[in-house]
């Protein structure tokens, strides 16, 4: 028998896979064709102050091995998240989620993450100052290093729960925002968000997608993201919580050897609804195969 | 929705760029015409979203256009290729609304999720009419299959080539139906609005991420509410669709 569990700022989940926020809905489409408690958690839909539609379509272009979205936050508000969307969720997923959070000002960052702090079954705040699809605010917060410490620092003095801050790569230097981060009290580390990319339809010599840029996921992006979370974990002391592109329970151990306390798993979702659930059935094989009995004792063995 | 491996058991060209391909396997999560598919590519990162044609109690019945570099994949794919497909995707067509003397009507490659539906339709004992919209003779498919049904079918071109020249629209204009149910591109929807004289069910594309409402990424406004066109479409209701 191996082990599976970790302890994210002293949350113990069964095992360290948890779907990341914007592909996975609230859980119901998912739950339809899998039990999804076998999930470690779960990463909720960026939820934001006011309801959003999102950016127009098209809003996905498809790469090798992955693909661009330019969703844009679409959500129902955090108000609707709370008086629906947990409760229905609720009835499908019995353990606690992850909320992640996304604003346009520092005050929006506050006011959604103290309205979820009440919520029993929000276990920690991901707080997303990396998303690339949204003007005048997401990124624009991750990508100074003053900036995401203020973002940090209003939200950690709104909530007891843990704060785990999500940095985008779209930056000369993730170390500085990550210790910026962790400086302004951030329990944690999130982290990789979407890299900036582009698609162009030889046809129409226009971008693909209709806000012309979108965040490239998948698979081709999971060596940046495996190389950011080794260069964090060497300075920061908070756990991290590592994804991009990961697939299969080998990407899970080795996003672990860099730095990774627990993983997410994004686009895979998207093309194999099952992903998570495979990649924890397969998990204790692959860990035995590779001597792991315990798999927390591998977090950042690669330093 | 369901996941499952199924087999080739026919991949024919019907016309130019256009292919009829049946998959051998479980098709008890088709429950209403209109609903469609999600196939997984060797090499390709997102699967192809591609409408149901028709399905019986063992296989499933698609005809897809080539569009691009996966659908031209396609078309190489020998019989006895094991696909992944997720199957039952999407809300489809409600028949129960139909009236006496529904019409139907198709462009181009929006024509074969109504092909199920004239089978249902006559089998309930109802009278369709059915508008099967061509840019030319050369890429003309299932006329002979939809009149073998029983219905009465009707054609335009563009070209003229065949049939009445000029659209669905130019034929539609002059018929007495009860509803509707079309499927085609986004322009021809929006003339057959124009002039409808009943309520009626349109279908509706959009590139997809995922095709079964998790990412967000084919959402639209509608009168109800946003709504994904992979979960809770393709097919909108006349009166709630936003132009």
């Amino acid at each position: 028998m191996v082990n599976t569990k970790v302890n994210l700022s002293g949350w113990e989940i069964d095992n360290p896979v948890i779907p990341a926020s914007g592909t996975f809905g609230y859980g119901y489409e998912f739950a339809d064709i899998y039990d999804i408690n076998c999930l470690g958690s779960f990463s909720i839909k960026g939820t934001t102050l006011s309801p959003r539609f999102g950016n127009p379509t098209p809003r996905i272009a498809e790469c090798q091995r992955g693909l661009i979205n330019s969703v844009g936050l679409q959500n129902p508000g955090v108000e609707a998240v709370i008086a629906h969307e947990l409760p229905e969720l609720k009835k499908v997923f019995n353990k606690k989620v992850v909320a992640n959070v996304s604003g346009f000002s520092i005050e929006e960052y506050a006011k959604t993450c103290a309205a979820l702090d009440k919520e029993e079954q929000v276990a920690i705040l991901e707080v997303n100052i990396s998303c690339p699809n949204v003007h005048n605010g997401g990124m624009a917060f991750g990508t100074d290093p003053i900036a995401a410490a203020e973002v940090t620092a209003a939200v950690k003095e709104v909530t007891t729960k843990p704060v785990y801050m999500k940095l985008s790569p779209n930056v000369t230097d993730i170390v500085a925002i990550a210790k910026a981060c962790e400086e302004a009290g951030a329990d944690g580390i999130s982290m990789i968000n979407t890299l900036l990319g582009m698609r162009i339809d030889l046809g129409s010599r226009k971008s693909v997608v209709a806000n012309k840029m979108g965040g490239f996921s998948g698979p081709a992006i999971f060596p940046v993201a495996v190389r950011m979370v080794y260069q964090v974990y060497e300075a920061v002391k908070v756990p991290i919580i590592g994804m991009g592109g990961i697939s299969t329970a080998e990407d899970v151990i080795e996003m672990m050897l860099a730095g990774a306390t627990a993983i997410e798993v994004g686009a895979a979702n998207l093309v194999d609804p099952c992903a998570c659930k495979d990649i924890i059935t397969s998990l204790p094989a692959v860990m035995e195969k590779y001597k792991i009995k315990i798999l927390s004792d591998i977090i950042g063995g690669a330093h | 929705m369901k996941q499952g491996i199924y087999t080739i058991s026919e991949n024919t060209r019907l016309a130019e760029g256009i292919y009829r391909m049946v998959l051998s396997g479980d098709s008890s999560a088709c429950t209403a015409p209109g609903q469609f598919i999600n196939i997984k590519l060797d090499g390709f990162y997102l699967r192809r979203p591609i409408s149901v044609c028709d399905w019986d109690e063992s296989s499933i019945t698609i005809i897809y256009k080539v569009l691009g570099r996966g659908t031209e994949m396609m078309t190489s794919l020998p019989l006895g290729t094991e696909l992944d497909v997720l199957t039952g995707l999407g809300n489809g067509y409600d028949l129960s609304k139909s009236g006496d003397k529904p019409l139907l009507i198709g462009g181009g490659v929006g024509i074969p999720p109504l092909y199920n539906a004239c089978r249902q339709l006559i089998a309930q004992g109802k009278k369709p009419t059915v508008i099967l919209g061509f840019n030319s003779s050369a890429d003309m498919f299932y006329v002979d299959e939809f009149a073998a049904l029983g219905a009465d079918v009707l054609i335009s071109s563009a070209d003229g080539s065949v049939g009445v020249k000029g659209f669905v629209t130019d034929v539609m204009k002059d018929l007495d139906y009860t509803y509707f149910y079309t499927c085609g591109p986004t322009a021809m929807l929006k003339a057959i609005d124009a002039i409808a004289k009943t309520s009626g069910e349109l279908s509706f594309e959009e590139r997809m991420g995922c095709g079964f409402g998790a990412c967000m990424g084919c959402s639209c406004k509608t009168k109800y509410g946003n709504k994904r066109i992979c979960k809770d479409g393709p097919v909108l209701v006349r009166e709630e669709i936003v132009w």
